[in-house]
């Protein structure tokens, strides 16, 4: 007694449709007899018998579609007894539960909620596998790798810096509280440093100062524009000798300069306080960081005109990283002298900035772009820094402004004495 | 290894080298033929065999007519049979006739019989562009057959591989396809006296370096090493790796160097998309994302068929400029 | 029914016995099949099958000229000559099924039967690709100097292809020991060959290469060895290649999975009178040299050696998953 099964006819069939049958019951079959049509997706074609027998019943109808291997058909072997038709097609029922098994019901995680873009860090693997090790916070870095991403030397400098601070250093929470009014305190004093990461406390800070600024101070601007040639030239052949690490960013020989050109024209490095013009001795050039949760702060280089350009660049990663990191020293938030702002690098031709009282003077830094510039009756194409004053007209003229900015530019003629 | 004293060196083209493993593998190995396109009486193409063909003899230097599929197949077949030829193509376009015996007979014999019938089949042929010879003869392919399972892929760069990988792959139980650049054969270089065979597995540094990993092969890898001399003056130190196999690719050698500088170049005369670039460029991101400092670079050929024109030539595949200034970008440090 | 009969003068009793063995590995041959089919529907084999039904005489008459030491190269209709040439029914269905026993591991199935024992070199299912490995064997032989043949069997559709011309061209260009046997089945898949040839006279093609060419009737299995024998005596005395045209017709599909829609019943019905078991069978009778008891002790055994190669393959066992990337290159290399 046998099966005649829906037989396989291709590796992609699963299922054929009987189109005819070409036996009946009662009748005698041959191995190798057609005996059915089945139409799969390609054709129709004819099925042949693999035993010899009498066809005993058919399962299945013209017309009607089943799975490879249901049984259609059943074939009584000539040594077989006559049977009861018993076997329905059960074939088919197990088939159809193989081709379909009941698909568990994949539960989806609750979505995340989305990363704002704000909060992400463009850091690389390593830059971030370094920062994990060290206990950094990758957001209390500069970037200065690749596409404006943290690299591991971004981190490496963090954590030489954390070094360097020792642990004796106090966090900046534990920063003695200072007066409101103290010299120098445009930024917020200590006890608010805490407070940096509160950008409504910053804000209002930032708000005392700049409203007091403008109600107090009698700001005159002038500015000029500066060939940035020669300097960029000699910034270049600098960090051909020198390791990726040590390389000179753009701003340190214009920090430089600024600390030269001071020594020059000190009446613009002070202060005034009590109705009088006070310039200090100490050149602390306070540098403007803007603090990635909004806000900004200008801690100072102290002693910017002792410094030689690497020391320099080493004592601005060194501010920065720990400006951003929230780990300043008290006389850094305290003892600038004047203050610089860079808004070049975020593509801004000329500043006209606001003193921080009680300071009397605040140095704009604009965006190095090529420009068209005559010299000697020729026309040619230089990079182009406009460099600007903003001076406190209690404390100085027009004149001591003009006298700096005009040292500033020669300073920069002249990088390799910076 | 051979010493590297001047007196026992001496100065061959990579041409030269090649046909003194040619040469030597003849004399050692009598199973040893050379076949494939004028490779007897007109020297070779590139004039790798000139006059062997009055050494070995016809049976053994055997011109072939111009039907690659029927050589590459009769290569197969004589290898199967217990000789070790050595098949040349002339160029890797020309190979494309003989695909399907490299794909579906060379690469597949071993593993259809179930470990039965492997094919020891050596078969050479010249890649690469720079000559002038346009878009049915400049192509560099080598990374197109990498892809393939069954056979190793070698591309020999130095003159000590176009000497001593022969050898070694005619000892391989298993098809090997030596690429050799054309654009090298004029190379000058120097050769330890006793030079011999080399291993055909590992990829090699070239030249040790902290800031960057340059991994290439074949004559890109001439490239890297001139693009490195550069940048060092800079103070830029690139560490540069010659692949040398394609096929297998020693992914430990160059895995270690990029956790090492952090950052990976790929320079790959192949085009990119699909390239081997791209199979290295993956094995970089599995193996050793954490160490990366910069996402990983490639320099590779244009997406056009080779040009004529020298200049547009020149500008369709990867040049020493293109390496050295895409480094000084990938290794600044600020913004 | 052709003017070629068995060449020899054999004893009457020899003759007898040498007839019913090749009725004998027909019928083996048909039963083998038959075996194949039921299995297929059955979802025992699975991937592409293609069936001998029809051409028996062929592989039948051809493999009687070979011996143990010549080789053997067939393409993936290569059921029966696997069978004839030597390899067990139990191993050849335990490829098809898949199994690790099988002649190729279970690695080619039914179109890679492979064996090393037999010189049974595939199993070659790119049409064509076989007869340039077939020359390469045949040069290994002739470099060597052993007097072997190499028989290469394909159907008619693979004259199309250039690497046909390509290893005609080689093979008589190198007077290579090669047996070409061209199967005309008159249908390439589902086209005619007057569909696809311009000149339909295969014999001229072989000519046009200087290559000694013959035209046999493939139903009738002593014309078929006959001619066989002739032309691989020749091979072997170094007179180069010879061609053999065998016309034959396939019984069945192309592939299990082949409505036919190609050819017409009556055709098929009309070429079923020319079986060459059953023909062969009323001849032996006629001549009284096969009795119904022998056809019946013939069928008996075939059937049980069938049966039983069946219960082998079911019983073999499947290779671990784990040894998936074996043999993809030697494993006898060092490294």
């Amino acid at each position: 007694m046998g099966e005649f099964r829906m037989p396989s006819l291709g590796a992609d069939m699963e299922s054929g449709t009987l189109l005819e049958w070409r036996v009946k019951p009662g009748d005698r079959v041959k191995r190798r007899d057609i005996i059915a049509v089945v139409d799969t997706d390609k054709a129709a074609i004819e099925v042949e018998v693999y035993e010899d027998g009498v066809v005993e019943e058919l399962l299945v109808k013209p017309g009607e579609k089943v799975p490879v291997g249901t049984v259609m058909a059943i074939i009584r072997s000539d040594a077989d007894q006559p049977r009861e038709a018993e076997t329905k097609a059960v074939g088919a029922e197990q088939a159809t539960t193989e081709a379909a098994p009941p698909r568990a019901q994949k539960k989806e995680p609750p979505a995340p909620p989305p990363e704002s873009p704000a909060e992400r860090v463009k850091a690389s693997p390593y830059a971030r596998r370094l920062a994990a090790e060290h206990g950094i916070d990758l957001k209390t870095l500069v970037p200065s790798g690749p596409h404006e991403s943290i690299c591991a030397a971004d981190v490496k400098q963090a954590v030489e810096a954390a070094k360097a601070a020792g642990p004796e250093e106090p966090p900046p929470v534990a920063a003695p509280p200072r007066a409101e009014e103290a010299p120098a305190a445009a930024a917020p004093a200590p006890e608010e440093v805490s407070g940096w990461k509160d950008p409504e406390a910053m804000r209002r800070a930032i708000a005392k100062a700049m409203a007091r600024s403008k109600r107090e101070i009698p700001h005159y601007y002038l500015q000029t524009r500066v060939d940035m040639r020669r300097t960029l030239g000699w910034l270049e052949s600098e960090n051909r000798r020198r390791s990726i690490k040590d390389r000179l960013l753009p701003v340190v020989p214009l920090l430089k300069a600024v600390a030269m050109s001071l020594q020059e024209v000190p009446e613009l490095n002070g202060y005034w306080i009590d109705d009088r013009h006070q310039p200090q001795e100490a050149i602390n050039i306070g540098i403007a960081i803007s603090l990635r949760q909004g806000g900004l702060i200008a801690p100072a280089i102290l002693d910017a005109d002792l410094l030689g350009v690497d020391e320099l660049m080493a004592a601005l990663r060194d501010l920065i990283t720990r400006t951003r990191d929230g780990r300043l020293k008290s006389a850094e938030m305290t003892a600038a002298t004047i203050t610089v702002t860079n808004l070049g690098d975020l593509g801004v031709e000329s500043v006209f900035g606001v003193i921080y009282p009680p300071q009397v003077a605040l140095v704009g830094i604009g965006k190095t772009m090529e420009q068209p510039w005559a010299e000697n009756g020729l026309l040619g194409v230089r990079p182009v820094m406009t460099a600007s004053l903003s001076g406190d007209h209690r404390a100085t003229d027009g004149l001591q402004g003009a006298r700096f900015l005009d040292t500033l530019n020669r300073r920069l003629q002249e990088p390799s004495k910076l | 290894m051979s010493p590297s004293s001047p007196e026992t060196m001496r100065r061959l083209t990579y041409r030269d080298a090649v046909r003194e493993a040619l040469a030597e593998a003849m004399r050692k190995d009598e199973r040893v033929f050379l076949m494939g396109e004028d490779v007897g009486r007109y020297g070779g193409c590139f004039a790798a065999s000139k006059r062997l063909l009055e050494e070995f003899g016809p049976e053994r230097i055997r011109d072939t007519p111009l039907s690659e599929s029927g050589f590459v197949g009769a290569g197969i077949g004589a290898a199967l049979g217990g000789m070790r030829p050595i098949v040349e193509i002339m160029t890797v376009n020309f190979s494309l006739l003989a695909a399907d015996q490299i794909m579906n007979t060379a690469a597949t014999y071993l593993h259809m019989s179930g470990g039965q019938f492997n094919v020891p089949l050596v078969i050479r042929m010249a890649t690469g562009g720079g000559r002038q010879l346009a878009a049915q003869h400049s192509h560099c392919l080598d990374g197109w057959y990498a892809h393939i399972p069954g056979i190793r892929v070698v591309s020999p760069a130095t003159h000590e591989d176009a000497r001593g990988m022969l050898w070694t792959a005619l000892q391989d139980p298993d098809p090997v396809l030596i690429f050799e650049h054309s654009g090298l054969y004029n190379l000058e270089g120097e050769l330890a006296a006793d030079a011999g065979p080399v291993d055909i597995d590992r990829a090699k540094l070239c030249r040790p370096g902290r800031d960057i990993s340059i991994i290439s092969y074949s004559a890109s890898l001439i490239k890297a090493l001139e693009a490195a001399e550069i940048l060092s003056a800079e103070g830029i130190e690139a560490e540069v790796i010659d692949l040398r196999s394609l096929r297998p690719l020693d992914e430990a050698t160059f895995l270690s160097s990029v956790s090492r500088t952090h950052r990976a170049l790929i320079v790959d005369e192949g085009w990119r998309s699909g390239s081997i670039s791209a199979e290295i460029s993956a094995r970089i991101m599995e193996g050793v994302f954490f160490d990366l400092d910069a996402p990983v670079e490639r320099l590779c050929s244009a997406e056009v068929p080779m040009p004529y024109a020298k200049h547009m030539e020149a500008a369709a595949l990867p040049q020493v400029d293109n390496i050295v200034e895409l480094i000084r970008i990938m290794v600044k440090t600020h913004g | 029914m052709n003017a070629q009969r068995t060449p020899k003068k054999k004893t009457p009793k020899a003759e007898r016995d040498h007839v019913l063995h090749l009725l004998k590995n027909m019928i083996r041959i048909r039963r083998l099949e038959e075996a194949c089919a039921e299995l297929y529907s059955a979802m025992k084999i699975r991937g592409f099958l293609h069936l001998y039904d029809g051409q028996e005489a062929v592989a039948v008459g051809v493999m009687e000229a070979l011996t143990a030491e010549d080789a053997v190269v067939a393409t993936y209709r290569e059921h029966g000559h696997a069978l004839i040439r030597g390899i067990s029914a139990g191993s050849i269905l335990a490829e098809m099924f898949g199994k690790q026993e099988g002649c190729s591991r279970g690695r080619g199935g039914s179109m890679h039967l492979f064996d090393a024992k037999t010189r049974f070199y595939g199993g070659n299912a790119i049409v064509g690709g076989g007869l340039p490995i077939a020359v390469g064997l045949a040069l290994a032989d002739q470099m060597q100097q052993r007097p072997r043949v190499t028989g290469c069997f394909f159907g008619e559709g693979a004259v199309a292809e250039g690497e046909f011309h390509e290893s005609m061209n080689l093979a008589s260009l190198w007077k290579l020991p090669v047996l070409f046997v061209c199967e005309n089945n008159l249908y390439a898949m589902g086209t005619a060959l007057k569909l696809s040839e311009s000149v339909t006279d295969l014999v001229r093609k072989a000519s046009s290469y200087d290559v000694a060419a013959a035209s046999v009737d493939g139903m009738d299995v002593l014309a078929v060895e006959a001619a066989a024998q002739k032309a691989a005596a020749a091979v072997r005395s170094g007179k180069g290649p010879h061609f053999l045209e065998c016309r034959t017709y396939r019984f069945r599909a192309h592939s299990m999975f082949d409505p036919e829609l190609y050819r017409d019943k009556a055709e098929v019905e009309d070429w079923k009178k020319r079986c060459p078991i059953e023909a062969f069978s009323k001849t032996l009778k006629t001549e009284g040299l096969l009795t119904d008891k022998d056809r019946q002790k013939i069928e008996g055994e075939a059937a049980k050696e069938i049966k039983e190669a069946v219960a082998f393959a079911e019983a073999c066992t499947w290779e671990p998953v784990e040894d998936l990337t074996r043999f993809v290159t030697s494993e006898r290399r060092s490294e």
